[in-house]
Protein backbone atom coordinates (compact mmCIF):
# COMPACT_ATOMS: atom_id res chain seq x y z
CA UNK A 1 0.00 0.00 0.00
CA UNK A 2 1.28 3.29 -0.99
CA UNK A 3 2.15 5.60 2.74
CA UNK A 4 1.51 8.69 0.11
CA UNK A 5 -0.83 10.24 2.39
CA UNK A 6 0.99 9.50 5.43
CA UNK A 7 4.18 11.21 4.06
CA UNK A 8 2.44 13.99 2.87
CA UNK A 9 0.54 14.97 5.98
CA UNK A 10 4.06 14.18 8.19
CA UNK A 11 5.71 16.85 5.73
CA UNK A 12 3.97 19.15 6.14
CA UNK A 13 4.42 18.52 10.22
CA UNK A 14 0.88 17.06 10.65
CA UNK A 15 0.77 14.39 13.25
CA UNK A 16 -2.52 12.56 12.98
CA UNK A 17 -1.21 8.90 14.33
CA UNK A 18 -2.23 10.15 17.95
CA UNK A 19 -5.70 10.32 17.11
CA UNK A 20 -7.68 7.86 19.76
CA UNK A 21 -10.39 7.97 17.38
CA UNK A 22 -12.72 9.62 20.59
CA UNK A 23 -14.90 11.41 18.02
CA UNK A 24 -14.93 15.23 19.27
CA UNK A 25 -14.39 16.18 16.23
CA UNK A 26 -17.21 14.78 14.70
CA UNK A 27 -19.50 15.54 17.52
CA UNK A 28 -17.99 19.45 17.29
CA UNK A 29 -18.53 19.62 13.49
CA UNK A 30 -21.03 22.39 12.55
CA UNK A 31 -21.17 20.76 9.54
CA UNK A 32 -21.20 17.26 10.15
CA UNK A 33 -24.58 17.73 12.16
CA UNK A 34 -26.39 18.96 9.23
CA UNK A 35 -24.17 17.07 5.92
CA UNK A 36 -22.44 13.93 5.50
CA UNK A 37 -18.96 15.16 6.98
CA UNK A 38 -17.16 12.61 9.03
CA UNK A 39 -14.54 14.30 10.39
CA UNK A 40 -13.07 11.54 12.35
CA UNK A 41 -13.50 9.08 9.30
CA UNK A 42 -11.43 11.27 7.42
CA UNK A 43 -8.49 11.56 9.60
CA UNK A 44 -8.95 7.66 9.82
CA UNK A 45 -9.28 6.85 6.17
CA UNK A 46 -5.74 9.06 6.03
CA UNK A 47 -4.45 7.32 8.74
CA UNK A 48 -4.81 4.13 7.00
CA UNK A 49 -3.44 5.65 3.47
CA UNK A 50 -6.69 4.90 1.97
CA UNK A 51 -6.59 7.41 -1.24
CA UNK A 52 -10.52 7.50 -1.52
CA UNK A 53 -10.59 10.15 0.94
CA UNK A 54 -9.31 12.61 -1.73
CA UNK A 55 -11.95 11.59 -4.14
CA UNK A 56 -14.75 11.73 -1.35
CA UNK A 57 -16.92 14.80 -1.91
CA UNK A 58 -16.78 15.28 2.14
CA UNK A 59 -13.59 16.66 2.28
CA UNK A 60 -15.11 19.89 0.62
CA UNK A 61 -18.37 20.33 3.63
CA UNK A 62 -15.48 21.40 5.89
CA UNK A 63 -16.39 25.02 6.36
CA UNK A 64 -12.89 25.05 8.27
CA UNK A 65 -14.13 26.61 11.36
CA UNK A 66 -11.73 24.95 13.24
CA UNK A 67 -13.65 23.98 15.97
CA UNK A 68 -12.52 20.53 16.17
CA UNK A 69 -8.80 21.45 15.61
CA UNK A 70 -9.15 23.45 18.81
CA UNK A 71 -10.87 20.65 20.78
CA UNK A 72 -9.00 17.70 20.32
CA UNK A 73 -7.72 16.02 23.60
CA UNK A 74 -4.59 14.94 21.61
CA UNK A 75 -4.07 18.32 19.82
CA UNK A 76 -4.18 17.13 16.28
CA UNK A 77 -4.22 20.02 13.87
CA UNK A 78 -7.21 18.67 12.46
CA UNK A 79 -8.18 21.03 10.01
CA UNK A 80 -4.69 22.18 8.91
CA UNK A 81 -4.34 18.34 7.90
CA UNK A 82 -7.85 18.63 5.70
CA UNK A 83 -6.76 21.67 4.11
CA UNK A 84 -3.49 19.85 3.59
CA UNK A 85 -5.35 16.58 2.37
CA UNK A 86 -7.32 18.86 0.26
CA UNK A 87 -4.34 20.36 -1.69
CA UNK A 88 -3.28 16.84 -2.47
CA UNK A 89 -6.50 15.79 -4.17
CA UNK A 90 -6.44 19.37 -6.19
CA UNK A 91 -3.27 18.01 -7.21
CA UNK A 92 -4.67 14.67 -8.04
CA UNK A 93 -7.45 16.74 -10.28
CA UNK A 94 -10.01 16.69 -7.78
CA UNK A 95 -11.62 20.22 -7.89
CA UNK A 96 -15.60 20.96 -8.03
CA UNK A 97 -16.81 22.50 -11.00
CA UNK A 98 -17.78 25.90 -8.70
CA UNK A 99 -13.87 26.19 -7.32
CA UNK A 100 -12.42 26.13 -10.59
CA UNK A 101 -14.90 28.98 -11.71
CA UNK A 102 -13.55 30.94 -8.58
CA UNK A 103 -10.01 30.49 -9.31
CA UNK A 104 -10.65 31.29 -12.69
CA UNK A 105 -12.33 34.76 -11.67
CA UNK A 106 -9.15 35.38 -9.51
CA UNK A 107 -6.95 34.48 -12.91
CA UNK A 108 -8.70 36.73 -14.62
CA UNK A 109 -9.47 39.82 -12.40
CA UNK A 110 -7.61 39.45 -9.55
CA UNK A 111 -10.72 38.75 -7.13
CA UNK A 112 -12.72 35.81 -5.93
CA UNK A 113 -15.54 38.13 -6.01
CA UNK A 114 -15.33 41.04 -8.92
CA UNK A 115 -17.11 44.57 -9.06
CA UNK A 116 -20.58 43.83 -10.84
CA UNK A 117 -22.62 47.01 -12.10
CA UNK A 118 -24.88 46.83 -9.44
CA UNK A 119 -22.31 47.60 -6.93
CA UNK A 120 -20.75 50.32 -8.62
CA UNK A 121 -24.00 51.62 -8.00
CA UNK A 122 -24.09 51.91 -4.78
CA UNK A 123 -20.26 53.14 -4.23
CA UNK A 124 -21.55 55.99 -6.12
CA UNK A 125 -24.52 56.41 -3.84
CA UNK A 126 -22.36 56.50 -0.86
CA UNK A 127 -20.11 58.82 -2.60
CA UNK A 128 -17.53 56.21 -3.20
CA UNK A 129 -15.28 55.94 -6.27
CA UNK A 130 -17.41 53.17 -8.28
CA UNK A 131 -13.87 51.33 -9.29
CA UNK A 132 -12.61 50.83 -5.60
CA UNK A 133 -8.51 50.82 -4.68
CA UNK A 134 -7.94 47.50 -5.47
CA UNK A 135 -6.23 45.83 -8.23
CA UNK A 136 -9.11 46.29 -10.61
CA UNK A 137 -8.35 50.19 -10.77
CA UNK A 138 -4.82 49.51 -11.78
CA UNK A 139 -3.91 47.78 -14.85
CA UNK A 140 -0.44 47.50 -14.22
CA UNK A 141 -0.66 46.14 -10.52
CA UNK A 142 -3.17 42.92 -12.51
CA UNK A 143 -0.46 42.34 -14.83
CA UNK A 144 1.78 41.70 -12.06
CA UNK A 145 -0.31 39.71 -10.40
CA UNK A 146 -1.23 37.60 -13.85
CA UNK A 147 2.68 36.71 -13.66
CA UNK A 148 2.44 35.93 -10.31
CA UNK A 149 -0.15 33.31 -10.46
CA UNK A 150 1.53 32.56 -14.12
CA UNK A 151 5.11 31.93 -11.81
CA UNK A 152 2.99 29.91 -9.51
CA UNK A 153 1.59 27.51 -12.42
CA UNK A 154 -1.80 28.20 -10.82
CA UNK A 155 -3.35 27.93 -14.09
CA UNK A 156 -2.18 25.01 -14.86
CA UNK A 157 -3.32 23.73 -11.48
CA UNK A 158 -6.75 24.73 -11.88
CA UNK A 159 -7.38 24.05 -15.87
CA UNK A 160 -9.80 21.00 -16.40
CA UNK A 161 -7.80 18.00 -17.03
CA UNK B 1 -0.34 53.72 17.10
CA UNK B 2 1.07 52.08 14.42
CA UNK B 3 -0.02 53.64 10.87
CA UNK B 4 -2.56 51.45 8.95
CA UNK B 5 -3.22 50.36 5.39
CA UNK B 6 -6.70 49.68 5.09
CA UNK B 7 -7.13 46.30 3.36
CA UNK B 8 -10.53 45.76 1.38
CA UNK B 9 -10.16 42.20 -0.14
CA UNK B 10 -13.29 41.28 -2.63
CA UNK B 11 -17.03 41.08 -0.81
CA UNK B 12 -16.58 44.85 1.04
CA UNK B 13 -15.83 46.98 -2.14
CA UNK B 14 -17.30 44.75 -4.91
CA UNK B 15 -20.85 43.55 -2.93
CA UNK B 16 -21.06 45.67 0.20
CA UNK B 17 -19.43 49.16 -0.03
CA UNK B 18 -21.10 50.21 2.67
CA UNK B 19 -19.10 48.21 4.70
CA UNK B 20 -16.06 50.21 3.50
CA UNK B 21 -17.54 54.05 3.33
CA UNK B 22 -18.57 53.05 7.38
CA UNK B 23 -15.11 51.73 8.23
CA UNK B 24 -13.25 54.96 6.53
CA UNK B 25 -15.98 56.94 8.33
CA UNK B 26 -15.42 55.17 11.98
CA UNK B 27 -11.82 55.30 11.07
CA UNK B 28 -11.53 58.58 10.38
CA UNK B 29 -13.87 59.61 13.62
CA UNK B 30 -11.52 57.92 15.65
CA UNK B 31 -8.33 59.46 14.28
CA UNK B 32 -6.60 56.18 12.97
CA UNK B 33 -4.06 56.88 10.56
CA UNK B 34 -5.42 54.39 7.90
CA UNK B 35 -4.94 54.74 4.55
CA UNK B 36 -5.91 53.09 1.05
CA UNK B 37 -3.95 50.13 -0.05
CA UNK B 38 -4.38 50.78 -4.31
CA UNK B 39 -3.29 47.98 -6.17
CA UNK B 40 -4.43 45.23 -3.49
CA UNK B 41 -5.82 41.62 -4.73
CA UNK B 42 -8.05 39.01 -3.26
CA UNK B 43 -6.19 37.95 0.12
CA UNK B 44 -6.60 35.08 -1.63
CA UNK B 45 -9.85 33.65 0.17
CA UNK B 46 -8.31 30.86 2.82
CA UNK B 47 -11.19 28.40 2.42
CA UNK B 48 -11.10 28.11 -1.18
CA UNK B 49 -6.85 29.03 -2.24
CA UNK B 50 -5.12 27.70 0.98
CA UNK B 51 -7.00 24.39 -0.31
CA UNK B 52 -6.09 24.22 -3.94
CA UNK B 53 -2.38 25.18 -3.50
CA UNK B 54 -0.14 26.89 -0.49
CA UNK B 55 2.35 28.54 -2.87
CA UNK B 56 -0.18 30.26 -4.68
CA UNK B 57 -1.90 31.19 -1.13
CA UNK B 58 1.59 32.59 -0.13
CA UNK B 59 2.59 34.03 -3.25
CA UNK B 60 -0.96 36.06 -3.02
CA UNK B 61 -1.20 36.99 0.79
CA UNK B 62 2.71 38.17 0.73
CA UNK B 63 2.43 40.35 -2.48
CA UNK B 64 -0.58 41.92 -0.49
CA UNK B 65 1.49 41.79 3.18
CA UNK B 66 4.46 43.58 0.92
CA UNK B 67 2.14 46.43 -0.65
CA UNK B 68 1.54 47.65 2.91
CA UNK B 69 5.37 47.20 3.90
CA UNK B 70 6.36 49.62 1.29
CA UNK B 71 4.16 51.97 2.48
CA UNK B 72 5.85 51.07 5.91
CA UNK B 73 2.27 50.53 7.46
CA UNK B 74 0.39 47.62 9.09
CA UNK B 75 -2.20 45.52 7.07
CA UNK B 76 -5.80 46.57 8.64
CA UNK B 77 -8.32 43.89 7.63
CA UNK B 78 -12.56 44.33 8.30
CA UNK B 79 -12.89 40.69 7.48
CA UNK B 80 -12.50 37.35 9.17
CA UNK B 81 -11.49 35.55 5.68
CA UNK B 82 -8.83 38.16 4.38
CA UNK B 83 -7.52 38.28 8.15
CA UNK B 84 -7.11 34.92 8.74
CA UNK B 85 -5.17 34.66 5.02
CA UNK B 86 -2.89 37.70 5.49
CA UNK B 87 -2.05 36.46 9.11
CA UNK B 88 -1.54 33.11 8.93
CA UNK B 89 1.17 33.80 5.96
CA UNK B 90 2.30 36.48 7.56
CA UNK B 91 2.82 34.29 10.43
CA UNK B 92 4.06 31.11 7.87
CA UNK B 93 6.58 33.06 6.19
CA UNK B 94 8.25 34.98 9.26
CA UNK B 95 9.08 31.73 11.08
CA UNK B 96 9.87 30.06 8.19
CA UNK B 97 12.54 31.36 6.67
CA UNK B 98 12.79 28.49 3.68
CA UNK B 99 8.96 29.26 3.11
CA UNK B 100 9.57 32.88 2.96
CA UNK B 101 13.27 32.72 0.95
CA UNK B 102 10.43 30.56 -1.99
CA UNK B 103 7.59 32.88 -1.76
CA UNK B 104 10.13 35.86 -2.61
CA UNK B 105 11.82 33.51 -5.57
CA UNK B 106 8.07 34.07 -6.87
CA UNK B 107 7.49 37.58 -5.72
CA UNK B 108 10.86 38.82 -7.09
CA UNK B 109 9.38 38.07 -10.59
CA UNK B 110 7.42 41.09 -10.59
CA UNK B 111 9.62 42.90 -8.78
CA UNK B 112 8.36 42.54 -5.47
CA UNK B 113 9.43 41.26 -1.52
CA UNK B 114 8.35 40.26 1.66
CA UNK B 115 10.23 41.10 4.26
CA UNK B 116 8.40 40.99 7.07
CA UNK B 117 8.25 43.87 8.73
CA UNK B 118 4.32 44.57 8.78
CA UNK B 119 2.05 43.35 10.76
CA UNK B 120 -1.66 42.09 9.87
CA UNK B 121 -4.57 43.27 12.42
CA UNK B 122 -8.15 42.87 12.22
CA UNK B 123 -10.81 45.83 12.72
CA UNK B 124 -12.23 44.11 16.10
CA UNK B 125 -9.16 43.26 17.52
CA UNK B 126 -7.61 46.48 16.92
CA UNK B 127 -10.07 48.65 18.67
CA UNK B 128 -10.08 45.79 21.53
CA UNK B 129 -6.67 46.67 22.18
CA UNK B 130 -5.63 49.92 20.98
CA UNK B 131 -8.68 51.49 22.08
CA UNK B 132 -10.62 49.28 24.62
CA UNK B 133 -14.52 48.99 25.55
CA UNK B 134 -13.93 51.50 27.78
CA UNK B 135 -12.03 54.48 25.68
CA UNK B 136 -14.58 53.42 22.90
CA UNK B 137 -17.96 53.90 24.99
CA UNK B 138 -16.16 57.99 25.81
CA UNK B 139 -16.30 58.83 21.80
CA UNK B 140 -19.84 57.09 21.71
CA UNK B 141 -22.08 60.16 20.62
CA UNK B 142 -25.59 58.42 19.82
CA UNK B 143 -25.71 55.13 22.56
CA UNK B 144 -27.54 52.59 20.61
CA UNK B 145 -30.95 50.88 22.15
CA UNK B 146 -30.61 47.59 20.15
CA UNK B 147 -30.88 44.07 20.76
CA UNK B 148 -28.53 42.08 18.91
CA UNK B 149 -27.48 38.80 17.78
CA UNK B 150 -22.99 38.94 17.59
CA UNK B 151 -21.66 36.53 15.38
CA UNK B 152 -18.25 36.21 16.28
CA UNK B 153 -17.38 34.23 12.74
CA UNK B 154 -14.54 31.41 13.40
CA UNK B 155 -11.11 32.89 11.97
CA UNK B 156 -11.22 36.30 13.81
CA UNK B 157 -10.27 33.53 17.06
CA UNK B 158 -9.35 30.44 15.81
CA UNK B 159 -7.13 29.02 15.39
CA UNK B 160 -6.39 30.12 18.09
CA UNK B 161 -2.62 29.41 18.90
CA UNK B 162 -1.66 32.74 16.64
CA UNK B 163 -4.31 34.77 17.66
CA UNK B 164 -3.75 35.50 21.49
CA UNK B 165 -7.02 36.58 21.73
CA UNK B 166 -8.04 34.44 24.62
CA UNK B 167 -9.88 30.78 24.51
CA UNK B 168 -12.67 30.27 21.55
CA UNK B 169 -15.40 28.80 23.34
CA UNK B 170 -17.04 31.93 24.68
CA UNK B 171 -15.16 34.61 24.16
CA UNK B 172 -16.62 37.80 25.58
CA UNK B 173 -13.90 40.71 23.84
CA UNK B 174 -15.90 41.39 20.80
CA UNK B 175 -19.43 41.46 22.91
CA UNK B 176 -17.73 44.30 24.75
CA UNK B 177 -17.10 46.20 21.91
CA UNK B 178 -20.35 45.75 21.03
CA UNK B 179 -22.09 47.12 24.21
CA UNK B 180 -19.74 49.56 24.23
CA UNK B 181 -21.93 51.51 22.00
CA UNK B 182 -24.81 51.27 23.64
CA UNK B 183 -26.61 48.00 22.49
CA UNK B 184 -27.10 44.72 24.73
CA UNK B 185 -25.45 41.47 23.20
CA UNK B 186 -28.35 38.92 23.35
CA UNK B 187 -27.11 35.38 24.32
CA UNK B 188 -28.33 32.67 21.85
CA UNK B 189 -27.94 29.15 21.24
CA UNK B 190 -25.03 28.17 19.26
CA UNK B 191 -23.89 31.14 19.30
CA UNK B 192 -20.51 30.72 18.39
CA UNK B 193 -21.55 28.25 15.48
CA UNK B 194 -20.08 28.92 11.89
CA UNK B 195 -22.39 30.43 9.63
CA UNK B 196 -22.02 28.04 7.20
CA UNK B 197 -20.72 29.63 4.11
CA UNK B 198 -16.65 29.31 4.90
CA UNK B 199 -13.96 27.00 3.80
CA UNK B 200 -15.62 26.81 -0.20
CA UNK B 201 -18.89 25.17 1.19
CA UNK B 202 -20.81 28.64 0.11
CA UNK B 203 -19.59 28.32 -2.96
CA UNK B 204 -19.47 24.25 -3.55
CA UNK B 205 -22.23 23.09 -2.13
CA UNK B 206 -25.04 25.74 -1.58
CA UNK B 207 -27.52 23.44 -0.25
CA UNK B 208 -25.92 21.79 3.12
CA UNK B 209 -24.46 25.24 3.59
CA UNK B 210 -28.16 26.71 3.57
CA UNK B 211 -28.96 23.94 6.00
CA UNK B 212 -26.22 25.18 8.53
CA UNK B 213 -27.07 29.04 8.17
CA UNK B 214 -31.23 28.14 8.68
CA UNK B 215 -30.24 26.52 11.95
CA UNK B 216 -28.46 29.31 13.11
CA UNK B 217 -31.08 31.75 12.02
CA UNK B 218 -33.70 30.01 13.66
CA UNK B 219 -31.42 29.80 17.27
CA UNK B 220 -31.18 34.13 16.55
CA UNK B 221 -34.63 34.80 15.74
CA UNK B 222 -35.49 32.65 18.90
CA UNK B 223 -33.68 35.08 21.11
CA UNK B 224 -35.52 37.84 19.70
CA UNK B 225 -33.28 40.40 18.36
CA UNK B 226 -32.96 43.94 16.42
CA UNK B 227 -30.33 42.38 14.06
CA UNK B 228 -27.22 40.35 13.63
CA UNK B 229 -23.96 42.16 14.01
CA UNK B 230 -20.36 40.36 12.39
CA UNK B 231 -17.38 41.10 11.90
CA UNK B 232 -16.83 39.64 8.35
CA UNK B 233 -18.34 40.56 5.30
CA UNK B 234 -18.77 37.01 4.38
CA UNK B 235 -20.77 35.96 7.34
CA UNK B 236 -22.14 38.67 6.43
CA UNK B 237 -23.39 37.91 2.76
CA UNK B 238 -24.23 34.69 4.31
CA UNK B 239 -26.35 35.86 6.79
CA UNK B 240 -27.94 39.00 4.64
CA UNK B 241 -28.37 37.21 0.91
CA UNK B 242 -28.16 33.81 2.40
CA UNK B 243 -31.26 35.07 4.48
CA UNK B 244 -33.12 35.31 1.34
CA UNK B 245 -32.30 31.96 -0.09
CA UNK B 246 -32.85 30.04 2.66
CA UNK B 247 -36.53 31.65 3.16
CA UNK B 248 -36.86 30.38 -0.48
CA UNK B 249 -35.73 26.97 0.06
CA UNK B 250 -37.22 26.44 3.75
CA UNK B 251 -39.98 28.35 3.22
CA UNK B 252 -39.54 30.51 6.08
CA UNK B 253 -40.07 34.10 6.60
CA UNK B 254 -36.82 35.52 8.43
CA UNK B 255 -36.07 39.10 7.66
CA UNK B 256 -33.50 39.81 10.17
CA UNK B 257 -31.38 42.95 9.87
CA UNK B 258 -27.57 42.48 9.52
CA UNK B 259 -25.04 44.78 10.13
CA UNK B 260 -20.71 44.45 9.96
CA UNK B 261 -19.43 46.21 13.31
CA UNK B 262 -17.91 49.00 11.65
CA UNK B 263 -21.79 49.66 10.71
CA UNK B 264 -23.19 49.60 14.13
CA UNK B 265 -20.28 52.02 15.55
CA UNK B 266 -20.63 54.35 12.88
CA UNK B 267 -24.48 54.33 13.99
CA UNK B 268 -22.82 55.26 17.55
CA UNK B 269 -20.64 57.79 16.55
CA UNK B 270 -23.72 59.57 15.02
CA UNK B 271 -23.64 58.64 11.46
CA UNK B 272 -27.00 57.75 9.62
CA UNK B 273 -27.80 54.91 8.37
CA UNK B 274 -27.35 56.05 4.84
CA UNK B 275 -24.07 57.58 4.80
CA UNK B 276 -22.93 53.55 6.60
CA UNK B 277 -24.63 51.75 3.70
CA UNK B 278 -27.27 49.86 5.59
CA UNK B 279 -30.11 50.07 3.08
CA UNK B 280 -28.20 48.71 0.53
CA UNK B 281 -28.59 45.29 2.33
CA UNK B 282 -30.57 42.45 0.63
CA UNK B 283 -32.72 41.83 4.10
CA UNK B 284 -34.96 45.01 3.97
CA UNK B 285 -36.61 45.14 7.23
CA UNK B 286 -38.59 48.62 7.27
CA UNK B 287 -39.18 48.33 11.37
CA UNK B 288 -35.82 48.01 11.76
CA UNK B 289 -35.00 51.15 9.66
CA UNK B 290 -37.72 53.23 11.03
CA UNK B 291 -35.67 52.58 14.51
CA UNK B 292 -32.22 53.43 13.93
CA UNK B 293 -33.32 56.29 11.84
CA UNK B 294 -35.09 57.08 14.95
CA UNK B 295 -32.16 56.78 16.94
CA UNK B 296 -29.44 58.42 14.64
CA UNK B 297 -32.45 61.61 14.77
CA UNK B 298 -32.18 61.59 18.94
CA UNK B 299 -35.84 60.83 19.00
CA UNK B 300 -35.21 57.33 21.52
Amino acid sequence: MSEELLKVLKAAGLDVLSCMHCGTCTGSCPSGRHTGLNTRRIIRDARKNRATVLSDDALWLCTTCYTCQERCPRGIPITDALLELRRLAVRKGFMLPEHRRVSEMVLECGHAVPLDEETKKKREELGLDPIPETVQKYQEALEGLKILLKTCKFDELVAEK
Amino acid sequence: MAKLSLFLGCIVPNRYPGIEKATKLCLQKLEVDASDLPGASCCPAPGVFKSFDKATWLALASRNIALSEKMERDVLTVCNGCYGSLADANIELKKDPEMKACTNTCLKEIGMEFKGTAEVRHIIEFLYREFGPEKLKGCITTPLDLKVALHYGCHLIKPSKDRNLGETEAPVFFDELVEATGAKSVDYTDKMMCCGAGGGVRSGHAAESLEMLEHKLACIRNAGVDCIVNACPFCHLQFDKGQLAVNEKFGTDYSIPVLHYSQLLGLALGFSPDELGIEQNAVQNIEFLAKIYEISAGLR
